[in-house]
Formats: C-alpha cells, structure tokens, sequence
C-alpha cells in the first residue's frame, strides 16, 4: 500500500513541471492596463530576430528592448501611429507586422485576386474558342451527313439494308 | 509547333526570377537610415567612464561605426578584418559596445586586439535602437557631415570590405 502511494506521489510530483508550461515572459509594469496597450501595439510590430513572430510573441532580447521602448513611449503619452512611424523610421517597413498599403505594397495586397482573375478571364477565353471550334467541327459532310442517316434509320433512310460497313453510299451503289 | 513557346516563355521568366531571388538573403533587413544623418547620442566611454562619446565629436571626418559586444560569437569572426583596417590608417573605427557589461568588453577587447579610437557604452541598447540595430555585428560607414552612407549587416568579411566598404571610403574621402 505504502509502495501504490509512493508511485502515485511521485507520478503526481512528474506532472509538476507542466504547471510551467504556457507561462508567458513576465511583464514589468503593475499596470495591467497600460500592459493591454503595449500588448495591442506589440502585436503589430515584427520582431526582427525572429522574423515570423511579433515582439508580442517573440522572447528575442531585442523583442523586449522594444516592448520596453513602447511602454515607455505610451507612458509619455505617445500614441499608436507616433509609436508605430518612430519604428518603421529605424527599422524600415518590414518592422510592421501588417504590411503597409502604399504604393509599393499594391502588387503585395492586390498581385493574387489579379493573377485570379486574370487566370478566369484566360480560361473562359480558351473554352469560348474551344466550344466555338467544336461546334463548327461539328458539321459533317454532305456525303457523311446522308450515310449517317441511313445508318439511324431518320429521313425516310434504310437503316437495316446495309451490306455491312461499306464506304459506298447507296446512292452510288444504285447509279451503278 | 508554336504553341509550346507561351509556356516555356513563362517558364523561363519565372526561372529568372527564381535563379535572382536565391540569392538574396530573406533575413536581410535593409536600413532606412542610408542618407540620413546619423542618430544622435552623447554617452559614456567604455575605456573612461567620464568622457562622452558623441557622432558630433567625429564631424569632418569618414569614420566607421561598429556594433560589438564581448557575447557575440561572429564578432570574433570579423575582429581580425577590423584590427587589420584600424592598422592600415585608414578610417577611425568607433565601437558600439552593446548590451554588454563594462568588464566583459573590456576584458574582450584586451583578449582579441582593440581596432577602435574608443567605443561608446551602450548598456541598454538605446543607441542600438535608434540605429536599427538588429543583429551583432553591424558596421555603418558615416561620411563627414555625420550622414550614413552604408550599413553592413552581419561580419566583416575580406570581400564586403574590399568590393563595398573600401571602395565607398575612397568615395567619400574625395580621393
């Protein structure tokens, strides 16, 4: 009994470090509500290190000198776009987690639903062509158009007096 | 027999484009600050705690800046390129030291050689901030009215200082 509560002890005492997991990095002021807006800022802004992460997320030492510098910077009474441009003015664009929509983003934000639309407009052009082309394809000879006839038995033809696949009409055969 | 030239045509465009964009370096943020004037900062020294350092002390002269820090790994890489340029007479070198402590930059610069006139101490990476800095080692080249003229990201290496740097200095020296 005592060797099951032992085992079930130190089982238990095994799951003790996953209490740490999903802890986030500790933020500094006791302000919760100026933490809410450095969060809110830190979110649109890249973390340069980690390229694919924001400094919300991102642990990198530089993500915490600029949340710091945000922090900093709300407190002064700065606001989000004044925040943001003294960024982009250090680290260029990229530093925006949103690519911005200027005039060299255009292809960026656009470039897909043109290359969509550009690639509808060319398919039902080839399948306008394509259905065009059948049908005037579709129109046989005169010469075929009758033995065709003939052999469905429509327009007064004999359909059951053929000789067999014959490439003779029987219009010929009967001048002969 | 021409129809298959529209395809390949796209083909070998998007080839281009491919065959271009592998070499560039997706990690590579470019600066914004080429053109513009250096930020300004006024700190202590590394070497002597009571003198500043300010880009305004070093107007009327070509001068490199150099972000380094005694943890950097690939700042060993480049120091030997450095030491050898500040040897050569060239440029002054001015140190960035970066988010580091006082004794380990200097304990590290008498380890590995000091190429630079002096460093500034940048303990909390304000500076570095206000530059761009993004990575150690950067170097920017700024010119005699104290504007930024190029920015290396990453070690010195034999080749960038050759075919880019060099070449810029002579530019700007109006040699």
């Amino acid at each position: 009994m005592s060797k099951f509560l032992a085992s079930l002890a130190l089982g238990l005492a095994c799951l003790l470090p996953a209490m740490t997991l999903g802890a986030d990095a500790p933020s500094a002021a006791a302000d919760p509500a100026l933490e809410k807006r450095v969060m809110a800022i830190a979110e649109e802004l890249r973390c340069l290190v980690c390229q694919n992460q924001t400094i919300a997320d991102s642990h990198a030492e530089l993500a915490v000198d600029l949340k710091n510098q945000v922090r900093e910077m709300l407190q002064k009474g700065q606001t989000e776009s004044q925040i943001k441009e003294y960024m982009v003015q250090r680290y260029g664009d990229f530093v925006l987690y949103r690519p911005a929509v200027k005039s060299n983003t255009w292809m960026l934000w656009l470039g897909p639903f043109v290359l969509l639309v550009g690639a509808l407009i060319f398919l039902l052009a080839k399948l306008k062509k394509r259905n065009s082309r059948l049908a005037s394809e579709q129109g046989l000879s005169e010469v075929a158009q009758r033995r065709a006839d003939q052999l469905l038995g429509i327009n007064g033809g004999d359909s059951g007096k053929t000789d067999g696949p014959s490439a003779v009409p029987p219009s010929v055969k009967e001048e002969a | 027999m021409a129809r298959f030239l529209l395809p390949l045509s796209i083909f070998i465009v998007l080839a281009g484009f491919l065959a271009y964009g592998l070499q560039l370096n997706p990690r590579e943020v470019p600066s914004p600050l080429i053109d513009k004037a250096a930020p300004a900062f006024n700190v202590a020294q590394l070497h002597a705690a009571d003198k500043q350092i300010s880009p305004e002390d070093m107007k009327g002269k070509v001068w490199l800046l150099n972000v380094w820090a005694s943890w950097c790994v690939s700042c060993r890489q480049e120091h030997p390129i450095l030491v050898d340029l500040a040897r050569r007479n060239i440029v002054p070198i001015i140190g960035l030291n970066y988010k580091d402590q006082r004794e380990a930059g200097l304990a590290w610069l008498n380890q590995h050689g000091d190429p630079y006139v002096l460093s500034a101490y940048d303990l909390d990476g304000r500076i570095g901030i206000d530059y761009g800095v993004y990575g150690v080692p950067e170097t920017f080249l700024i010119d005699k009215n104290g504007v930024i003229r190029y920015k290396h990201i990453g070690p010195v290496t034999e080749d960038a200082l050759n075919n880019k740097i060099l070449p810029k200095i002579k530019e700007l020296s109006g040699v």
